[in-house]
């Protein structure tokens, strides 16, 4: 999984059955200073997240079992992050 | 599977329920010499795996839900073992 921030939504009228009633919001990859990393992509969200939350979110096959029903995603928002703790450690 | 470093912990009181009851860390990926190797991921912990441990971790679906022993779940990677050390033959391409 890593860590996002919710940025936007994308709204489709016409879209697959199985993507009826979820949410579909663009989300930013941060790192673990919590700046951008790469490009936004668009994810399904699991979990009832909302614009500029700082979420965790799962890729690839697995994006799907966030419901009974196959979902034809590659992305899908897993979690709302509470806290990220990184103490400093030397390594 | 890579090698990384556990560097923290991701605390997430809304989240999928396949996931409750489980250790969110934060992993620096590494390279073999210890240099960081792109940026950091979350994984679920199969082995617990504390701060400052190197670890391996899956990065693939079925083998990390199969760790977490939670079958169908968003879970793309997880910790599968705790890196006592890595040893590499010099000269050897």
């Amino acid at each position: 999984m890593m860590l996002g921030r919710v940025i936007g939504n994308v709204v489709c009228t016409m879209k697959n059955a199985s993507l009826e009633g979820k949410k579909i919001l663009v989300v930013q990859p941060v790192g673990k200073d919590g700046k951008d990393r790469g490009k936004p992509v668009i994810a399904l969200d699991a979990v009832g997240a909302g614009a500029g939350e700082l979420v965790y979110w799962c890729r690839g096959r697995e994006a799907t079992y966030a419901w009974p029903e196959e979902v034809p995603t590659e992305a899908t928002i897993v979690g709302i992050v509470d806290t990220v703790q990184i103490p400093e450690v030397g390594s | 599977m890579l090698i990384g470093r556990v560097i923290g912990d991701v605390v997430a009181t809304q989240k999928s329920p396949s996931h409750e009851g489980q250790k969110i860390l934060v992993v620096q990926p590494l390279n073999l010499d210890g240099s960081d190797r792109g940026e950091a991921i979350l994984a679920l912990d199969a082995v617990q795996a504390g701060i400052g441990e190197k670890v391996l971790v899956t990065t693939e679906g079925w083998s990390a839900m199969t760790a977490v022993e939670r079958p169908n779940s968003p879970i793309d990677m997880a910790i599968v073992g705790i890196v006592d050390t890595v040893d590499l033959i010099e000269n050897v391409k």
